[in-house]
């Protein structure tokens, strides 16, 4: 009886699979809070982060169909609005030592969780404001303008002393996104995203990426289809870059340079554009790596080659795993594919490979 | 000329559309009554697919109206013209590709199941109803034209005969009262233009509504044809029953060339 039976719901073997993975999950992330040492438990949670923020980017690149290159910004937005929320009035009486904090500002404290909605709200604002006038254009130049934004979004803070405190960033935060929060937050996102792109709106983004000519035909309001995906997306990365500053307890504006939308980037693309699952997937696999590759930017001693120590060295690898990836699955790991019970059981039938852990 | 005077669905006042120094469509004044089904012909580049556009709302025209059961819907959004129920294909289909033929009309029941992304995104009960009743509206459709055992399939792996009879069960799924056809009989041989021909007859009638197509070959739509129009560099140099417009000289001019 180890046929794939669909039609008569009732608990088939997947199910089972899927309840037994989402449970072994649950444990691992309880065991990892308890007994996992400070650095492989912070790695352990900024897998989470990174999920929450490579579906974000997923649902404007892989879904929308819309190149976008701002992503820091809004991650920025969302980290500073949460500090600034969360953060008590001596705090940021500490903080702000060359130019004192604006008055309607200091004595603002709030809890953790609405502060966090509201830090997406303001990213989503400044996502829809910036997505209304950019989102006319399409492709390279859409990328063009939005990774302009998102500097533009950088500068500001920079430079916007009084309320964000410039360039010495704001340090101390409290660390709010624990092992509980930040993956609560990845399953959330991961399951609103699952039940958006099944959807009537997740076909008509689809739509909308497939051929806009032909959505716009078919009665789809195609700018504000792209207005409201970005908007969102938004929202998730304001989400993501206050968890991340909550985790890191530390933030500054060179924190949130196009390098960091790169990273995430490069989880999308490496999971596959368009795969729910991929970017999951992609998401844990970098995340690992790259503190598991930190070993090649210390200094060295191959035998034969002694090196001095070359930082950046372990990007090269994910230079390396890009150009593999485009060369032989150009739709990235997952395609545009979900991941399925069937398909790992297919995957061990040819060739016994590992496959990804968590989905719904 | 002299049928009966019913309801006008579709008509244009001085249409034309420039693009630079170029007239792509000069002085268009179409007529089309209700459960009409006409022709709009003419050699390559006469300016027909333009014409489409301009109805459609892809290129806002440079001079002229186009009024839709008499309300002005020029310059509007072609969505919102969908939405006043004039829905189109393409000449070069136009499918979703990553989509499985149901899913292709699907997307088209998407302004039906009026789904904000909260509501679509949280299965609110509102939404799963109207979202259960375009599923079984579209299997419905597809079933009425011989493809719903193909409704899992990806669309773009079918058959090019059947992209195009999808391609128009998607445009029928918008509910329209008017259909365009931009060029449905293209690369068909000429038993498969006169399946196509009979099943435009057939929807017309199923659906009650107004058909507009343009053809290339003037052959392929003489049969179905009530009315036609014949454009050449864009300029209307003939209009009406298949039998005056086959004997007109400019026509045959149009189509031949003269020494």
């Amino acid at each position: 009886m180890e046929q794939t039976q669909k039609k008569p719901f009732r608990l088939t073997r997947n199910h089972w699979l899927t309840l037994g993975a989402l449970s072994a999950f649950i444990i691992l992330a309880v065991v990892a809070d308890l007994f996992f040492d400070a650095f492989t438990l912070r790695v352990f949670n900024l897998c989470a982060i990174y999920i929450v923020l490579a579906l974000s980017l997923n649902m404007l690149n892989g879904f929308t169909g819309l190149f976008s290159l701002g992503h820091a910004g809004f991650m920025a937005v969302g980290a500073y609005v949460c500090a600034l929320l969360t953060m008590s009035p001596q705090l940021k009486e500490m903080n702000y030592f060359l130019m004192p904090i604006v008055p309607w500002l200091k004595n603002l404290t709030i809890p953790f969780l609405p502060a966090i909605l509201i830090a997406g709200l303001a990213a989503a604002l400044v996502g829809f404001l910036i997505g209304a006038p950019v989102l006319r254009l399409r492709d390279d130049y859409l990328a063009i303008a939005t990774l302009g934004f998102g500097e533009i979004i950088r500068v500001l803070i920079t430079n916007a002393q009084p309320i964000t405190n410039g360039a010495q960033g704001l340090k101390g935060l409290p660390r709010y996104a624990t092992t509980f929060a930040v993956w609560v937050a990845a399953g959330l996102v991961l399951l609103f995203m699952v039940l958006l792109v099944r959807s009537s709106y997740g076909r008509a983004m689809k739509a909308v990426r497939d051929d806009e000519l032909a959505a716009e035909a078919m009665g789809i309001n195609v700018f504000r289809v792209k207005v409201t995906s970005f908007t969102m997306s938004s929202f998730l990365a304001g989400v993501g870059g206050a968890l991340l500053g909550h985790m890191i307890t530390t933030i500054d504006p060179k924190m949130f340079t196009f390098m960091l939308t790169f990273n995430i980037l490069l989880i999308v693309v490496l999971g596959g554009i368009g795969s729910i699952s991929g970017s999951v997937i992609a998401a844990i696999v970098v995340t690992v790596l790259m503190e598991a590759l930190r070993f090649l930017d210390e200094p060295m001693n191959l035998i034969i080659i002694r090196t001095q120590g070359l930082p950046g060295l372990r990007m090269v690898v994910f230079s390396l795993m890009l150009m593999i990836v485009v060369i032989y699955r150009q739709r990235g790991l997952m395609g545009n594919k979900e991941f399925s019970w069937d398909m790992l059981n297919g995957l061990f039938v040819k060739k016994g490979r590992k496959g990804g852990s968590d989905h719904v | 000329m002299s049928e009966q005077a019913s309801e006008l669905m579709l008509n244009t006042s001085h249409l034309t559309m420039k693009f630079g120094g170029l007239t792509a469509v000069s002085d268009l004044n179409l007529e089309i009554r209700k459960n009409e089904i006409v022709g709009l012909i003419g050699p390559n580049g006469a300016g027909k697919t333009t014409a489409f556009n301009v109805i459609t709302g892809m290129y806002r025209p440079t001079e002229g109206k186009v009024l839709f059961r008499g309300q002005d819907i020029t310059g509007l959004k072609p969505h919102s013209i969908t939405k006043l129920g004039i829905a189109r294909t393409f000449q070069n289909i136009r499918l979703f590709k990553e989509m499985t033929v149901l899913e292709n009309v699907l997307v088209a029941c998407h302004m039906s199941i009026h789904a904000g992304p909260f509501s679509a995104t949280l299965h609110l009960p509102g939404y799963r109803q109207r979202e259960s009743e375009a599923r079984r509206f579209s299997l419905e459709l597809l079933e009425k034209v011989g493809l719903v055992h193909l409704a899992y399939e990806n669309a773009t792996g079918l058959p090019y005969g059947q992209q195009r009879r999808l391609e128009i069960v998607r445009a029928l799924a918008t509910r329209p009262r008017m259909l365009l056809l931009d060029e449905p009989a293209a690369g068909m041989n000429p038993q498969e233009s006169l399946d196509l021909m009979n099943f435009i007859r057939k929807i017309r009638d199923e659906f009650d509504l107004t058909i507009f197509l343009i053809e290339h070959h003037m052959q392929v739509v003489m049969g179905v044809c009530e009315h036609m129009y014949v454009l050449d560099y864009g300029v209307t140099i003939a209009h009406g029953d298949p039998a005056s417009i086959q004997k007109n000289p400019k026509v045959i001019e149009a189509y031949l060339g003269v020494d």
